[in-house]
């Protein structure tokens, strides 16, 4: 067991696949001699070679597009986009492309690739260096979207996601690249894709978040626990395409109250399609309507008033109270 | 620190071997024997007339819109005969020509044009992508596949074709610079078929040919009469040698002309002059090979009859299992969406059965 931060439980999954997997490169815009803006691929290069750790130039079409190509042809690409931000210049080729190849050749062509590009806020960055639009993804048929909250269920995500048959774009909160270690066994794990993970259980209200929010919401429970002797059962959904209806489900007909929490934009948010499954399939159970703190509808400001705007424990605490009193 | 002409390669050739008057300049015509000679007619001579039906079919509204490709069927057979069965294709979608020739079945075709994926189910074993729609972005997957062989050390080549539109795309940029850079076994052919839709080559860029465009990403642009297949075929045929030997990437512009329009929905003489497309016609690919092989004694009218009557039940053979399919089934989405289907979806794909038996579009 050894204990390590995000950025080196991703660096760890990929070094691992690579060695097992002469098929797995990695792509991306100086992820080799400089090892990634977040050092995410450090030392990669020197192990596995040019031919298998990719400098590319700064295109973010051509590396996603190559990939396809790559993948059809045999190899597993694990591409990086080294800000969310910049991803749109190739989200052509993923919703065009990359989600449609098995469709369109009913399975002729899989296409086997991993995107990994880290999104969020909190690292005082500039401009198109802090949004979530995870949900342009998740809304995108054929796409698998999952966010990793902690270095241990990085790692086995990220292997989980390199092991899958089919598309997976892999959100990193860059918020938690550094910000606390976790113990990882010494063997490679995995961790489903599709599954949400209870953090810790509690009868009166259900706290959903996913990535750098989680630990709001662990804060929030605490403090909740504390000071009010509220009880919250707290998940992580990790999965956002496919989402794990059953957890929000199951947790909610218990606890019959729910806040979802997320950085990106409120509008047609993974918010609302937690709000609306469990409209569908917990209404019964619901005894307050079902709560979103999330970004709100405009753009993520400068960093200078980041901290700000972005969802903290407070107000997923007061909601909670209001929640509670309904 | 003076002011002075940079010395750059800048070498641009243009290749015809064939004229309109079925007249080869033999020292440049590839040595084909005449087997080679007649498929080659044969795959031209049945794009031309499955072209023609699936005009036809449009009309009758037995297909859906459909993207012709009369006129542009040298460039199409001409490149994909100088390919081997390992070699791959990344194909736009005006390209039945080069996908005939590369084996696909005629049904392909009128499946996808008819509105079903299963005209994009590539056969196992044929190394060629689906139709790709966006325009340019089937590039950057040709760039894939051609650093894939690269990267395993295969001798082996891939095609991606774009048009004179697709130049102006980002995606093609970058496919460009990437085959540069890593110097791929790619070739892009170019079918300058002087429209994109209703614009003109001339307002798509100032460049003077396209195959100069190769010349800026430091790679070998060369030009051939589009409607010559001697000269397109024999200009492939070079860029995939020097792509085996590890010789980098090649761009062809094949330049030619849009016979018919860009698709059934399409009115061209919205935008061009009836004379422009009569002159061209005086330069018709088939036309002018045929006369090549008669004079060759390659052909003559018996045995182009026996062709066209061949091609002609080909045609009507596969025209048959397309209207007869009853491979129609409303849950093939849900199939192929992910290997496996999540319980999301499932529970989706439920509703939509439940909806259909409701509508009475299924049994129970």
């Amino acid at each position: 067991m050894a204990s390590i931060n995000m950025v080196k439980a991703l660096n760890l999954a990929l070094a691992e696949k690579m060695r097992e997997d002469e098929n797995v490169i990695l792509l991306g815009e100086d992820i080799g001699q400089d090892g990634g803006v977040f050092r995410i691929t450090e030392g990669l290069l020197d192990e596995f070679g040019s031919d298998r750790v990719i400098d590319t130039p700064v295109a973010e079409a051509g590396i996603v597009g190559a990939a396809i190509g790559m993948s059809i042809y045999g190899l597993r690409p694990v591409c990086e986009m080294q800000f969310s931000g910049f991803a749109y210049q190739a989200f052509h080729q993923v919703e065009g492309h990359l989600s449609r190849y098995r469709t369109r050749t009913r399975g002729r062509f899989s296409v086997p690739m991993v995107i990994r590009m880290p999104y969020g806020g909190g690292i005082r960055a500039i401009e198109h260096h802090s949004e979530s639009r995870e949900a342009l993804y998740a809304h995108t048929p054929g796409l698998q979207v999952v966010v990793p909250s902690t270095p241990r269920n990085a790692r086995a995500l990220l292997r989980a996601s390199m092991l899958s048959p089919d598309p997976v774009i892999f959100y990193e909160p860059k918020a938690l690249y550094r910000a606390f270690r976790e113990e990882v066994p010494d063997e490679p794990e995995t961790q489903p894709l599709g599954k949400a993970r209870v953090v810790c259980e509690g009868n009166d209200i259900t706290l959903i978040g996913y990535g750098a929010m989680v630990r709001v919401l662990t804060e929030a429970a605490e403090d909740l626990s504390d000071q009010d002797g509220i009880n919250a059962d707290v998940i992580d959904l990790i999965s956002l395409a496919p989402m794990d209806t059953e957890t929000l489900v199951q947790s909610v007909s218990k606890t019959g109250r729910a806040i979802v929490v997320h950085e990106g934009p409120r509008r047609c948010g993974i918010g609302s399609e937690v709000a609306a499954r469990l409209a569908e399939s917990a209404l019964d159970h619901l005894e307050a309507p079902v709560r979103r703190i999330t970004g709100y509808d405009v753009q993520f400001p400068y960093f200078a008033r980041e901290r700000a705007f972005m969802p903290n424990s407070d107000r997923v605490v007061q909601a909670a109270r209001e929640l509670l009193d309904y | 620190m003076p002011k002075k002409t940079i010395d750059i390669e800048h070498d641009l050739t243009h290749l015809s071997i064939l004229n309109e008057k079925g007249e080869a300049d033999e020292s440049l015509a590839p040595k084909l024997n005449g087997d080679t000679l007649v498929t080659m007619f044969r795959n031209m001579l049945a794009t031309r007339r499955l072209d023609e039906r699936m005009i036809n079919m449009q009309r009758q509204g037995r297909i859906g819109t459909y993207g012709p490709s009369r006129g542009q069927e040298a460039s199409q057979v001409g490149t994909a005969m100088a390919l081997r069965p390992d070699d791959w294709t990344a194909q736009a979608f005006r390209e039945m020509g080069m996908t005939l020739t590369r084996g696909w079945k005629m049904d392909l075709t009128l499946f996808f044009w008819g509105g079903y994926e299963e005209g994009n189910a590539v056969a196992k074993g044929h190394n060629d992508l689906p139709i790709a729609v966006p325009v340019a972005s089937q590039t950057l997957h040709g760039v894939g596949i051609a650093w894939g062989m690269k990267i395993k050390k295969k001798d082996s080549v891939c095609i991606t074709y774009l048009g004179d539109g697709g130049t102006s795309e980002g995606d093609f940029h970058e496919a460009m610079n990437f085959a540069g850079v890593y110097d791929l076994p790619l070739i892009f052919i170019v079918q300058n078929n002087q429209f994109a839709i209703s614009h003109p080559r001339r307002k798509q860029t100032k460049s003077r040919t396209l195959a100069q465009k190769a010349l800026a990403y430091g790679f070998e642009g060369v030009q051939v009469d589009g409607n010559d297949v001697l000269a397109v075929y024999s200009a492939t045929c070079d860029a995939v040698a020097k792509a085996r030997k590890g010789g980098g990437p090649t761009l062809i512009e094949c330049v030619t002309y849009r016979l018919s329009m860009h698709t059934t929905a399409d009115d061209p003489t919205r935008y061009r002059e009836d004379k422009e497309v009569k002159e061209w016609e005086k330069r018709d690919p088939l036309i002018r090979f045929a006369k090549y092989l008669r004079n060759k004694g390659v052909l003559d009218d018996e045995s182009i009859e026996g062709i066209e009557n061949d091609v002609k039940d080909e045609i009507a053979a596969a025209v048959k299992r397309y209207e007869e399919y009853e491979g129609l089934d409303p849950l093939d989405s849900f199939k192929y969406i992910l290997a496996e289907l999540p319980p999301d979806i499932q529970a989706q794909q439920d509703e939509f059965v439940a909806a259909l038996q409701n509508e009475g579009k299924m049994s129970h």
